[in-house]
Protein backbone atom coordinates (compact mmCIF):
# COMPACT_ATOMS: atom_id res chain seq x y z
CA UNK A 1 0.00 0.00 0.00
CA UNK A 2 2.69 2.56 0.79
CA UNK A 3 4.52 1.70 -2.09
CA UNK A 4 1.51 1.80 -4.31
CA UNK A 5 1.20 5.68 -2.96
CA UNK A 6 5.25 6.47 -3.15
CA UNK A 7 4.44 5.01 -6.37
CA UNK A 8 1.41 7.48 -7.71
CA UNK A 9 3.64 10.58 -6.14
CA UNK A 10 6.32 9.36 -8.56
CA UNK A 11 4.71 8.84 -11.41
CA UNK A 12 3.27 12.42 -12.10
CA UNK A 13 6.89 13.69 -11.31
CA UNK A 14 8.19 11.58 -14.07
CA UNK A 15 5.27 12.01 -16.43
CA UNK A 16 5.91 15.79 -16.22
CA UNK A 17 9.80 15.92 -17.09
CA UNK A 18 9.84 12.96 -19.64
CA UNK A 19 6.71 15.77 -21.19
CA UNK A 20 8.90 18.82 -20.71
CA UNK A 21 11.62 17.39 -22.53
CA UNK A 22 9.69 15.62 -25.41
CA UNK A 23 8.29 19.48 -26.23
CA UNK A 24 11.58 20.92 -26.13
CA UNK A 25 12.61 18.25 -28.65
CA UNK A 26 9.56 19.54 -30.30
CA UNK A 27 10.04 23.10 -30.85
CA UNK A 28 13.38 23.99 -30.58
CA UNK A 29 13.79 25.67 -33.79
CA UNK A 30 11.46 28.46 -32.52
CA UNK A 31 14.10 30.81 -30.99
CA UNK A 32 17.05 30.26 -33.25
CA UNK A 33 16.48 32.58 -36.06
CA UNK A 34 17.10 35.69 -33.64
CA UNK A 35 20.28 34.38 -32.41
CA UNK A 36 23.64 35.39 -33.37
CA UNK A 37 25.47 32.56 -34.69
CA UNK A 38 29.41 31.98 -34.57
CA UNK A 39 31.71 29.22 -35.59
CA UNK A 40 35.05 27.83 -33.97
CA UNK A 41 37.00 25.27 -36.18
CA UNK A 42 39.40 22.65 -33.89
CA UNK A 43 42.38 22.12 -36.12
CA UNK A 44 45.84 20.19 -34.88
CA UNK A 45 44.47 20.56 -31.39
CA UNK A 46 43.95 24.69 -31.87
CA UNK A 47 40.79 26.69 -31.78
CA UNK A 48 40.36 29.18 -35.14
CA UNK A 49 39.96 31.55 -35.06
CA UNK A 50 41.33 32.06 -31.33
CA UNK A 51 39.72 35.26 -30.66
CA UNK A 52 35.93 36.25 -31.97
CA UNK A 53 34.05 39.13 -31.29
CA UNK A 54 30.30 38.96 -30.62
CA UNK A 55 27.85 41.39 -29.41
CA UNK A 56 26.60 41.85 -26.32
CA UNK A 57 23.27 41.33 -24.52
CA UNK A 58 22.44 38.68 -27.27
CA UNK A 59 22.06 35.17 -26.77
CA UNK A 60 24.84 33.94 -28.76
CA UNK A 61 24.81 30.49 -30.69
CA UNK A 62 28.30 29.13 -30.93
CA UNK A 63 28.80 25.92 -33.22
CA UNK A 64 32.08 24.18 -32.87
CA UNK A 65 33.49 22.46 -35.45
CA UNK A 66 36.34 19.59 -34.51
CA UNK A 67 38.46 18.89 -37.57
CA UNK A 68 40.58 16.69 -35.61
CA UNK A 69 40.31 12.91 -35.29
CA UNK A 70 40.74 13.00 -31.42
CA UNK A 71 37.54 13.99 -29.11
CA UNK A 72 37.70 17.59 -27.35
CA UNK A 73 35.41 19.19 -24.64
CA UNK A 74 34.96 22.82 -25.29
CA UNK A 75 35.05 24.82 -21.59
CA UNK A 76 35.14 27.75 -20.21
CA UNK A 77 35.00 28.71 -16.58
CA UNK A 78 33.75 32.25 -16.94
CA UNK A 79 30.95 31.19 -18.91
CA UNK A 80 30.56 28.14 -17.34
CA UNK A 81 30.02 26.02 -20.56
CA UNK A 82 31.54 22.45 -21.16
CA UNK A 83 30.99 20.52 -23.82
CA UNK A 84 32.33 17.51 -25.73
CA UNK A 85 32.92 17.41 -29.43
CA UNK A 86 33.18 14.02 -31.01
CA UNK A 87 36.29 13.61 -33.47
CA UNK A 88 35.30 15.00 -36.79
CA UNK A 89 32.09 15.87 -35.38
CA UNK A 90 29.92 19.32 -34.44
CA UNK A 91 28.64 20.64 -31.95
CA UNK A 92 26.59 23.71 -31.02
CA UNK A 93 25.63 25.43 -27.90
CA UNK A 94 24.28 27.83 -26.23
CA UNK A 95 25.68 31.31 -24.69
CA UNK A 96 25.02 34.87 -23.21
CA UNK A 97 23.49 36.95 -22.68
CA UNK A 98 26.55 38.41 -21.78
CA UNK A 99 27.60 41.59 -20.32
CA UNK A 100 30.91 43.36 -22.61
CA UNK A 101 34.34 42.02 -21.53
CA UNK A 102 36.88 39.35 -22.67
CA UNK A 103 35.71 35.61 -21.99
CA UNK A 104 38.46 32.87 -22.06
CA UNK A 105 38.08 29.22 -23.31
CA UNK A 106 40.08 26.42 -23.77
CA UNK A 107 40.42 22.58 -25.00
CA UNK A 108 40.06 20.59 -22.18
CA UNK A 109 41.58 17.35 -23.43
CA UNK A 110 44.71 19.54 -25.15
CA UNK A 111 45.07 22.95 -22.53
CA UNK A 112 48.37 23.47 -23.87
CA UNK A 113 47.23 24.52 -27.54
CA UNK A 114 43.52 24.93 -27.30
CA UNK A 115 42.73 28.04 -25.60
CA UNK A 116 41.17 31.35 -27.73
CA UNK A 117 39.04 34.05 -26.19
CA UNK A 118 35.38 35.84 -26.91
CA UNK A 119 35.53 38.98 -26.74
CA UNK A 120 31.70 40.76 -25.88
CA UNK A 121 31.41 44.64 -27.02
CA UNK B 1 51.10 13.24 -16.86
CA UNK B 2 49.84 15.71 -14.02
CA UNK B 3 46.96 17.68 -16.20
CA UNK B 4 45.97 13.92 -17.16
CA UNK B 5 45.63 13.35 -13.82
CA UNK B 6 43.94 16.27 -12.93
CA UNK B 7 41.05 15.52 -15.48
CA UNK B 8 40.43 12.28 -14.82
CA UNK B 9 40.10 12.90 -11.03
CA UNK B 10 37.79 15.64 -12.01
CA UNK B 11 35.34 13.43 -13.43
CA UNK B 12 35.65 10.44 -10.94
CA UNK B 13 35.59 12.46 -8.18
CA UNK B 14 31.78 12.95 -8.80
CA UNK B 15 30.75 9.29 -9.05
CA UNK B 16 32.95 8.03 -6.67
CA UNK B 17 31.22 10.37 -4.27
CA UNK B 18 27.91 9.52 -4.77
CA UNK B 19 28.93 5.64 -4.39
CA UNK B 20 30.60 6.41 -0.95
CA UNK B 21 27.32 8.25 0.27
CA UNK B 22 25.34 5.10 -1.00
CA UNK B 23 27.08 2.17 0.16
CA UNK B 24 27.44 3.83 3.60
CA UNK B 25 23.52 5.15 3.49
CA UNK B 26 22.68 1.44 2.60
CA UNK B 27 25.01 -0.76 4.78
CA UNK B 28 22.15 -2.37 6.69
CA UNK B 29 20.19 -3.45 3.56
CA UNK B 30 21.35 -6.89 2.99
CA UNK B 31 22.49 -7.69 -0.72
CA UNK B 32 23.18 -3.81 -0.87
CA UNK B 33 27.28 -3.99 -2.06
CA UNK B 34 26.18 -6.43 -4.89
CA UNK B 35 23.73 -4.43 -6.02
CA UNK B 36 26.02 -1.71 -6.15
CA UNK B 37 28.98 -3.26 -7.94
CA UNK B 38 26.24 -4.88 -10.59
CA UNK B 39 25.42 -0.43 -10.86
CA UNK B 40 29.13 0.34 -11.07
CA UNK B 41 29.91 -2.63 -13.89
CA UNK B 42 26.81 -1.54 -15.92
CA UNK B 43 27.74 2.11 -15.86
CA UNK B 44 31.45 0.94 -16.93
CA UNK B 45 29.89 -0.95 -19.82
CA UNK B 46 27.33 1.86 -20.84
CA UNK B 47 30.53 4.45 -20.45
CA UNK B 48 32.13 2.73 -23.65
CA UNK B 49 29.49 2.49 -25.32
CA UNK B 50 28.13 6.38 -24.90
CA UNK B 51 31.78 7.09 -25.87
CA UNK B 52 31.20 5.35 -29.23
CA UNK B 53 28.20 6.62 -29.93
CA UNK B 54 29.13 10.42 -29.11
CA UNK B 55 29.06 11.69 -32.26
CA UNK B 56 25.41 10.44 -32.68
CA UNK B 57 24.09 11.41 -29.83
CA UNK B 58 25.76 14.79 -30.35
CA UNK B 59 24.06 15.02 -33.42
CA UNK B 60 20.86 14.07 -32.31
CA UNK B 61 18.59 17.19 -31.58
CA UNK B 62 20.02 19.81 -33.97
CA UNK B 63 22.91 19.61 -32.10
CA UNK B 64 21.73 19.65 -28.44
CA UNK B 65 21.90 15.87 -27.97
CA UNK B 66 24.55 15.84 -25.72
CA UNK B 67 22.55 18.58 -23.73
CA UNK B 68 19.87 16.70 -23.00
CA UNK B 69 21.12 13.08 -22.76
CA UNK B 70 23.12 14.48 -19.83
CA UNK B 71 19.60 16.43 -18.69
CA UNK B 72 17.86 13.21 -18.67
CA UNK B 73 20.30 11.04 -16.97
CA UNK B 74 20.60 13.99 -14.52
CA UNK B 75 17.34 13.95 -14.15
CA UNK B 76 16.03 10.18 -13.25
CA UNK B 77 19.38 9.89 -10.82
CA UNK B 78 17.31 13.13 -9.17
CA UNK B 79 14.06 10.87 -9.05
CA UNK B 80 16.14 7.32 -8.08
CA UNK B 81 17.95 9.38 -4.94
CA UNK B 82 14.49 11.15 -4.01
CA UNK B 83 12.88 7.23 -3.91
CA UNK B 84 15.91 6.71 -1.97
CA UNK B 85 15.62 9.25 0.47
CA UNK B 86 11.77 8.58 1.13
CA UNK B 87 11.85 4.76 1.55
CA UNK B 88 14.58 5.69 3.99
CA UNK B 89 12.09 7.87 5.96
CA UNK B 90 9.70 4.80 5.78
CA UNK B 91 12.20 2.38 6.61
CA UNK B 92 15.26 3.78 8.46
CA UNK B 93 14.28 2.77 12.19
CA UNK B 94 13.46 -0.96 10.90
CA UNK B 95 17.03 -0.17 8.83
CA UNK B 96 18.91 1.05 12.47
CA UNK B 97 17.57 -1.80 14.55
CA UNK B 98 18.75 -4.23 11.87
CA UNK B 99 21.99 -3.11 12.78
CA UNK B 100 21.63 -5.21 15.46
CA UNK B 101 20.23 -8.29 14.29
CA UNK B 102 21.98 -8.42 11.22
CA UNK B 103 20.71 -10.70 8.38
CA UNK B 104 16.72 -9.84 9.07
CA UNK B 105 14.76 -9.14 5.71
CA UNK B 106 13.86 -5.62 4.89
CA UNK B 107 9.89 -5.39 2.94
CA UNK B 108 10.78 -3.82 -0.32
CA UNK B 109 14.66 -4.37 -0.09
CA UNK B 110 14.60 -5.66 -3.61
CA UNK B 111 13.07 -2.44 -5.67
CA UNK B 112 15.29 -0.29 -3.08
CA UNK B 113 18.36 -1.97 -4.32
CA UNK B 114 17.50 -1.95 -8.15
CA UNK B 115 16.74 1.88 -7.73
CA UNK B 116 21.01 2.19 -5.86
CA UNK B 117 21.69 -0.31 -9.08
CA UNK B 118 20.32 2.68 -11.49
CA UNK B 119 21.90 5.60 -10.00
CA UNK B 120 25.21 4.04 -9.23
CA UNK B 121 24.56 2.90 -13.24
CA UNK B 122 23.95 6.78 -13.98
CA UNK B 123 26.54 8.40 -12.59
CA UNK B 124 29.27 6.18 -13.70
CA UNK B 125 27.75 6.66 -17.40
CA UNK B 126 27.82 9.94 -17.14
CA UNK B 127 31.15 10.48 -15.91
CA UNK B 128 32.98 7.55 -17.42
CA UNK B 129 31.98 8.58 -21.35
CA UNK B 130 33.98 11.45 -20.76
CA UNK B 131 37.12 9.28 -19.06
CA UNK B 132 36.69 6.98 -21.91
CA UNK B 133 36.73 9.63 -24.55
CA UNK B 134 39.95 11.43 -22.90
CA UNK B 135 41.85 8.46 -22.65
CA UNK B 136 40.97 7.37 -26.05
CA UNK B 137 42.17 10.90 -27.21
CA UNK B 138 45.31 9.87 -25.65
CA UNK B 139 45.80 6.67 -26.86
CA UNK B 140 45.06 7.79 -30.47
CA UNK B 141 47.35 10.45 -30.64
CA UNK B 142 51.18 10.31 -31.70
CA UNK B 143 52.67 13.27 -29.29
CA UNK B 144 54.67 10.48 -27.76
CA UNK B 145 53.95 10.57 -23.93
CA UNK B 146 51.13 8.68 -24.36
CA UNK B 147 52.19 5.95 -21.27
CA UNK B 148 53.34 9.17 -19.18
CA UNK B 149 49.67 10.76 -20.03
CA UNK B 150 48.20 7.16 -19.47
CA UNK B 151 49.78 6.76 -16.09
CA UNK B 152 48.59 9.84 -15.33
CA UNK B 153 45.45 9.11 -16.07
CA UNK B 154 45.63 6.07 -13.53
CA UNK B 155 46.40 8.02 -10.62
CA UNK B 156 43.50 10.56 -11.10
CA UNK B 157 41.56 7.51 -11.41
CA UNK B 158 42.92 6.16 -7.87
CA UNK B 159 42.63 9.61 -6.09
CA UNK B 160 39.01 9.57 -7.38
CA UNK B 161 38.96 6.19 -5.61
CA UNK B 162 40.28 7.34 -2.63
CA UNK B 163 38.15 10.24 -1.95
CA UNK B 164 35.12 7.65 -2.35
CA UNK B 165 36.42 5.31 -0.33
CA UNK B 166 37.35 7.68 2.15
CA UNK B 167 33.63 9.39 2.10
CA UNK B 168 32.14 6.09 2.91
CA UNK B 169 34.75 4.72 5.44
CA UNK B 170 34.15 8.29 7.22
CA UNK B 171 30.35 8.13 7.25
CA UNK B 172 30.24 4.63 9.04
CA UNK B 173 32.24 6.16 11.92
CA UNK B 174 29.07 8.48 12.57
CA UNK B 175 27.27 6.78 15.79
CA UNK B 176 23.90 5.62 14.69
CA UNK B 177 21.94 7.55 16.49
CA UNK B 178 22.92 10.40 14.05
CA UNK B 179 23.53 8.15 11.06
CA UNK B 180 20.58 8.11 8.91
CA UNK B 181 20.01 11.89 9.47
CA UNK B 182 23.27 12.49 8.12
CA UNK B 183 23.39 10.44 5.02
CA UNK B 184 19.89 11.35 4.29
CA UNK B 185 20.97 14.82 3.99
CA UNK B 186 24.33 14.18 2.12
CA UNK B 187 21.67 12.16 -0.37
CA UNK B 188 18.95 15.00 -0.74
CA UNK B 189 22.18 17.74 -1.30
CA UNK B 190 23.42 15.45 -4.23
CA UNK B 191 20.26 15.30 -5.44
CA UNK B 192 19.30 18.78 -5.52
CA UNK B 193 22.74 19.71 -6.76
CA UNK B 194 21.72 17.32 -9.96
CA UNK B 195 18.73 19.23 -10.36
CA UNK B 196 20.63 22.37 -10.47
CA UNK B 197 23.17 20.23 -13.15
CA UNK B 198 19.81 19.41 -15.86
CA UNK B 199 18.96 22.93 -15.24
CA UNK B 200 22.44 24.20 -16.21
CA UNK B 201 22.18 21.80 -19.36
CA UNK B 202 18.98 22.55 -20.32
CA UNK B 203 20.04 26.54 -20.34
CA UNK B 204 22.96 25.41 -22.64
CA UNK B 205 20.92 23.75 -24.96
CA UNK B 206 18.26 26.70 -24.77
CA UNK B 207 15.68 24.75 -24.16
CA UNK B 208 15.17 26.51 -20.43
CA UNK B 209 15.69 30.56 -19.67
CA UNK B 210 18.41 31.21 -17.42
CA UNK B 211 16.87 33.99 -15.90
CA UNK B 212 20.04 35.60 -14.92
CA UNK B 213 23.73 35.10 -15.96
CA UNK B 214 25.32 34.53 -13.47
CA UNK B 215 23.13 35.11 -10.08
CA UNK B 216 26.22 35.13 -8.66
CA UNK B 217 30.18 35.13 -8.71
CA UNK B 218 31.94 33.13 -6.20
CA UNK B 219 34.85 32.02 -8.76
CA UNK B 220 37.35 34.53 -7.19
CA UNK B 221 36.94 33.15 -3.94
CA UNK B 222 36.60 29.63 -4.16
CA UNK B 223 36.85 28.72 -7.64
CA UNK B 224 35.36 25.19 -9.10
CA UNK B 225 39.04 24.30 -10.62
CA UNK B 226 40.73 24.33 -6.89
CA UNK B 227 40.26 21.06 -4.77
CA UNK B 228 37.43 22.79 -2.18
CA UNK B 229 35.05 24.02 -4.74
CA UNK B 230 35.77 20.32 -6.74
CA UNK B 231 34.48 18.72 -3.64
CA UNK B 232 30.95 20.95 -2.95
CA UNK B 233 30.81 20.76 -6.73
CA UNK B 234 30.14 17.13 -6.07
CA UNK B 235 28.70 17.10 -2.28
CA UNK B 236 26.13 19.87 -2.82
CA UNK B 237 25.96 21.40 -6.09
CA UNK B 238 28.30 24.09 -5.39
CA UNK B 239 28.37 26.39 -8.98
CA UNK B 240 30.30 29.50 -9.07
CA UNK B 241 28.52 30.94 -11.52
CA UNK B 242 25.25 29.47 -11.44
CA UNK B 243 22.10 30.60 -13.57
CA UNK B 244 19.30 31.89 -11.49
CA UNK B 245 17.28 29.18 -12.91
CA UNK B 246 19.82 26.73 -11.55
CA UNK B 247 19.02 27.49 -8.27
CA UNK B 248 14.93 27.44 -9.10
CA UNK B 249 15.57 23.81 -9.50
CA UNK B 250 17.61 23.20 -6.66
CA UNK B 251 15.13 24.24 -4.60
CA UNK B 252 12.25 23.07 -6.14
CA UNK B 253 14.03 19.58 -6.07
CA UNK B 254 15.11 20.42 -2.20
CA UNK B 255 11.31 21.17 -0.98
CA UNK B 256 9.91 18.55 -3.12
CA UNK B 257 12.00 15.65 -1.59
CA UNK B 258 12.06 17.00 2.43
CA UNK B 259 8.22 17.27 1.52
CA UNK B 260 8.01 13.55 0.14
CA UNK B 261 10.36 12.48 3.20
CA UNK B 262 8.14 13.92 5.99
CA UNK B 263 4.78 12.50 3.98
CA UNK B 264 6.67 8.82 4.19
CA UNK B 265 7.76 9.43 7.76
CA UNK B 266 3.96 10.25 8.93
CA UNK B 267 2.88 7.21 7.64
CA UNK B 268 4.64 5.12 9.13
CA UNK B 269 4.10 7.01 12.66
CA UNK B 270 0.40 6.35 12.22
CA UNK B 271 0.83 2.77 11.10
CA UNK B 272 2.75 2.13 14.65
CA UNK B 273 0.07 4.13 16.26
CA UNK B 274 -2.71 1.72 14.76
CA UNK B 275 -0.86 -1.49 15.28
CA UNK B 276 0.06 -0.52 19.00
CA UNK B 277 -2.85 1.19 20.76
CA UNK B 278 -2.41 2.47 23.60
Amino acid sequence: MKRLLLNTLLLPVAAFSTGLLLVSLLFPSVALAADAEFTLVIKDHKFQPTEITVPSGKKIRLRIENQDATPEEFESNVLNREKVIAGNGKATLYIGPLEPGRYKFFGEFNKDTAYGEIVVQ
Amino acid sequence: MFATAIIVFREVLEAAIIIGILAAATRNIPGSKRWLAAGLLAGLIGSGVVAGFTDVIGEFASGMGQELFNAIVLSLAVMMLAWHNIWMSSHGAALAANAKSLGRNISDGTSECSALLVIVGLAVLREGSETVLFLYGIAASDNGNQSSMLLGGMTGLLAGVVVGYTVFAGLLRIPMRWFFSITGLLVLLLAAGMASQTAHYLIQADLLPSLATPLWDTSALLPESGLPGMLLHSLVGYDSRPAGMQLVFYLTALIAIVTGMRWAGAQRQSAKATKQPG
